[in-house]
């Protein structure tokens, strides 16, 4: 191995305090060095050019630069031992100026301490090896879990851009949880006025394709080049024949709580999930379908087909977008407000459903026990959030909800009379604040700072709450007629999925994202992007944010039609291997598989970052040129003479 | 007689505590030069066996740098694979006779180049105070 030495003098910057002379005195002296050159400015082009004439006249192998820091100009000298014939990874480069120049002022000091730096550079270069970037071809299409709003936005945003998407939503239809809303804050656009054409839009759009009571069973592969199971329950109706005459309904014997409405309403085993659900055709409810044939009798087109079974479709794809939404957090663990045990206590999306003119009452607000009119409502905010005993974090949304709500209970009932429990009003937003004043102002709503601590039915059938004002310091009481939960929400993903995809979740299991402010919509995992609420709760606004933010990472990634990586990965030395798996459980990617008892690291997704080796008892995987010998050596090398 | 210095060196991640360095540099701020670093690629990539390869070799102290809990480490979970590793090998070198004190490791984020200077300063008096570590791990005084 013949390794050429440079030295920067970076102005005056390295050599007013690094003996330049003394430095190349000694690097002239390691094994395997042939030349060492320094150099007023290497970085500038007739520094670059000494280089490059150097490689050719002293037959160079490897190179060491010692300048200013690689973060600066690795890429310079990189390209420059290229131009010279040499494969970038011969190509060591050590900072003299940050590590070294600008933190000592003894010179004496420095120039060993340079020294030093320098033949820890020349010992590792010298098991170097060349290696050529990793090239893999990418699969032009895009999977996207979850067909809420966040998940309809990434699909069109995505298939707009000319890349084809499969959308999988679990339920019957798309939409999620923004078709159960009645008006949204905080300009009061009704919910499905702006969602579903947005449904419609999907469902029709040649470039994506809608699997509907669809689930992820299976993914392998790796960014660019994922295969994906996905199971297909029946939907049992014919999605083209269907004419939603709705004969089938009418005679189905079958009576369930309507999952829409939550439970506010009952549905048939045959049904439309809701007027405008997209696919738009009637669904059989597998589990409480009793086969009773009366609605195959019926149906004017045969479009049932009773016997349809599940199916599994594969597909492959380049990206994978999770947008699996929320769900509420179950209200009945909250137990001293008495939901479940009482019809009117209410959580918020079933208050949303009796707010919605297509919801079980038609939009007027009775009560659910004995059908009255409800003149007098009690919200409690915060119900299970920010709760030590429930869920640490704050929901977000609630605030706005709760505020959203008065307002249009007051609308609908002018003479009502409405009492919030909050801890904290939480309006950052843009006109969100001005909301809530308006509401607070315009509606005369009795906002109570504190808690309310219990909920009970009086004798009257009154319901009353119990809580604390923090500000006056009195116990209160108040009496109403229905009791509102703002109930916190949760992610409504699976653990089980998230370990299929391999996707970190936070302790609370929402999706992990790298890093919350740079790389808000990427996964530890290449090639997987989150948005919406499966990510952290949000609203609307926000969940279209970041679905438009993760459309274009994946556009940005699917669009080359080929990626490439660094081959800086880590090698496994099969006659080594002893199979023991310990590299498998470190693997931060699950990057590493045994097969045949021998582990195996997948090129794709490995990412460099060398756990495995210093985990590997026996030293049979390497990340390459960081090997454990040429660690050890470097090590050896900077404490030489001590 | 040549007055006796520590001799330490510094696994630093090339991500946080690797930063910085860098950083203290641009900053010009200055700490004193018996600290020797090995930038590399994570916490997580130091092994047990670099570590006392140090020590074998002359080193009073070993000082590892990586990014913070929870979740800076650019690989995700480096810096508590790192963490683990040397609990356990401070445990051992201990009961091998050394003052686990010549190991330490350190969250310093890509920012915190003032907290690299402290970290540096202060462990080089640790060590200083510990004096000389002699042959196979054995603590002079
Ligand atoms: C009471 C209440 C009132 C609200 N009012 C407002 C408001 O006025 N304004 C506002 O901006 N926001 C409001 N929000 C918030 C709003 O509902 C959410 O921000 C928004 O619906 C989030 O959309 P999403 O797509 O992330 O999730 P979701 O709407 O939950 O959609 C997720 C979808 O993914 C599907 N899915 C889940 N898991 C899987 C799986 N494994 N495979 C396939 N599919 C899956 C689900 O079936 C669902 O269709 C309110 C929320 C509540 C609770
Ligand atoms: S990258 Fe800094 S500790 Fe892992």
């Amino acid at each position: 191995m013949r390794v050429g030495v440079f030295i920067c003098h970076c102005g005056r910057n390295i050599a007013d305090t690094v003996d330049i002379k003394k430095v190349i005195e000694d690097i002239l002296k390691q094994p395997h060095v042939v030349c060492a050159i320094d150099y007023v400015y290497l970085c500038a082009e007739p520094g670059q050019q000494i280089i490059v004439d150097s490689i050719r006249k002293e037959k160079l192998d490897a190179i060491v630069v010692a300048a200013c820091t690689p973060t600066l100009h690795y890429e310079t000298f990189a390209r420059a031992i290229e131009r010279g014939g040499l494969n970038r990874y011969m190509l060591e480069m050590v900072s003299i100026r940050e590590l070294v120049s600008w933190v000592h002022k003894d010179r004496v000091e420095a120039t060993d301490k340079a020294i030093r730096i320098i033949r820890g550079a020349i010992a590792k270069v010298l098991d170097n090896k060349a290696y050529e970037p990793i090239k893999s071809r990418v699969v032009k299409k895009c999977l996207v879990i979850g067909g809420g709003i966040a998940g309809i936005t990434v699909a069109l945003d995505v298939a707009n851009a000319g890349i084809p998407v499969v959308l999988i939503e679990k339920s019957p239809t798309i939409g999620g949880k923004m078709a159960m809303l009645s008006e949204t804050f905080p300009t009061l656009d009704c919910a499905q006025c702006i969602l579903t054409p947005k449904m419609a839009e999907v469902y029709k759009h040649p470039l994506i394709e809608v699997h509907t009571l669809s689930e992820v069973v299976d993914v392998s592969g790796h960014l660019g080049n994922f295969r994906v199971k996905i199971l297909k329950r029946p939907r049992k109706v014919k999605i083209e024949l269907c004419r939603l005459c709705g004969l089938c309904e009418r005679v189905c014997p079958v009576r369930v709580p309507r999952e829409f409405d939550r439970g506010l309403s009952e549905r048939k085993a045959i049904y439309l999930p809701f007027p405008q659900a997209i696919p738009t055709a009637y669904v059989v409810d597998e589990n409480n379908c009793t086969r009773c044939r009366l609605c195959l009798k019926v149906c004017p087109t045969g479009a049932i087909d009773l016997d349809e079974k599940s199916i599994v479709v594969e597909e492959e794809v380049g990206a994978i977008v999770i947008a699996t939404g929320y769900d509420l957090y179950p209200a009945e663990r909250l137990r001293e407000y008495g939901y479940g045990l009482y019809k009117d206590v209410v959580d918020s999306l079933q208050f949303e459903r009796m707010l919605s003119s297509t919801g079980p009452t038609e939009g007027t607000i009775i009560r659910p026990s004995d059908k009255r009119e409800v003149k007098r409502i009690t919200f409690i905010q915060c119900a299970g959030s920010r709760d030590e005993a429930h869920l640490k974090y704050c929901s977000k949304i609630c605030c706005m909800y709760t505020a959203k709500h008065a307002l249009l209970f007051k609308e609908r009932v002018p003479d009502g009379e409405v009492t919030i429990f909050y801890i904290d009003i939480r309006a950052a937003g843009k006109g969100y604040e001005e909301f809530i004043k308006r509401v607070q102002e315009e509606y005369m709503i009795n906002y109570v700072r504190g808690k309310a601590s219990k909920v009970y039915q009086d004798v009257d059938g009154d319901m009353v709450v119990i809580g604390f004002d923090t500000l006056t310091g009195e116990r209160i009481e108040v009496r109403s007629d229905l009791v509102v939960l703002a109930v916190g929400i949760i992610p409504q993903m699976s653990r089980e999925l998230a370990s299929k995809l391999r996707v970190p979740l936070d302790e609370y299991g929402f999706v992990q994202e790298i890093h919350p402010k740079l790389r808000p919509v990427e996964l530890s995992i290449p090639g997987i992007f989150v948005c919406g609420t499966a990510h952290a709760p949000k609203d609307i606004s926000e969940s279209v944010m970041q679905a438009s933010a993760t459309a274009a990472k994946v556009v940005n990634l699917l669009s080359k039609g080929e990626i490439t990586k660094e081959p800086i990965i880590a090698e496994v030395d099969e006659n080594i291997c002893s199979g023991c798996r310990v590299c498998v459980t470190t693997c931060p990617y699950g990057a590493i598989e045994i097969i045949d008892d021998k582990a195996k690291v997948n090129e794709m997704l490995c990412e460099g970052c060398g756990i495995c080796e210093a985990s590997c008892p026996v030293d049979a995987i390497k990340l390459r040129n960081w090997k454990e010998e040429q660690l050890m050596n470097v090590v050896r090398a900077v404490l030489g003479g001590r | 007689m040549v007055e006796w210095k520590p001799r330490i060196v510094a696994f630093l991640c090339r991500w946080c505590a690797g930063s910085a360095a860098e950083l203290a540099g641009i900053s010009r701020l200055s700490y004193p030069a018996e600290i020797i670093p090995i930038i590399l690629p994570c916490s997580g990539r130091v092994s047990p066996r670099l570590i006392i390869e140090a020590f074998l070799n002359g080193a009073d102290g070993v000082l590892i740098g990586g990014c913070h809990t929870p979740n800076d480490c650019h690989y995700i979970s480096g810096n508590f694979k790192a963490f683990k590793r040397v609990y356990l090998l401070k445990k051992l070198l201990s009961q091998l006779g050394m003052n686990p004190m010549r190991l330490r490791i350190e969250w310093i984020s890509a920012t915190e180049a003032q907290k690299l200077v402290r970290v540096v300063e202060e462990f080089l008096n640790e060590v200083e105070n510990l004096g000389p570590l002699g042959g196979i791990f054995h603590e002079k005084a």
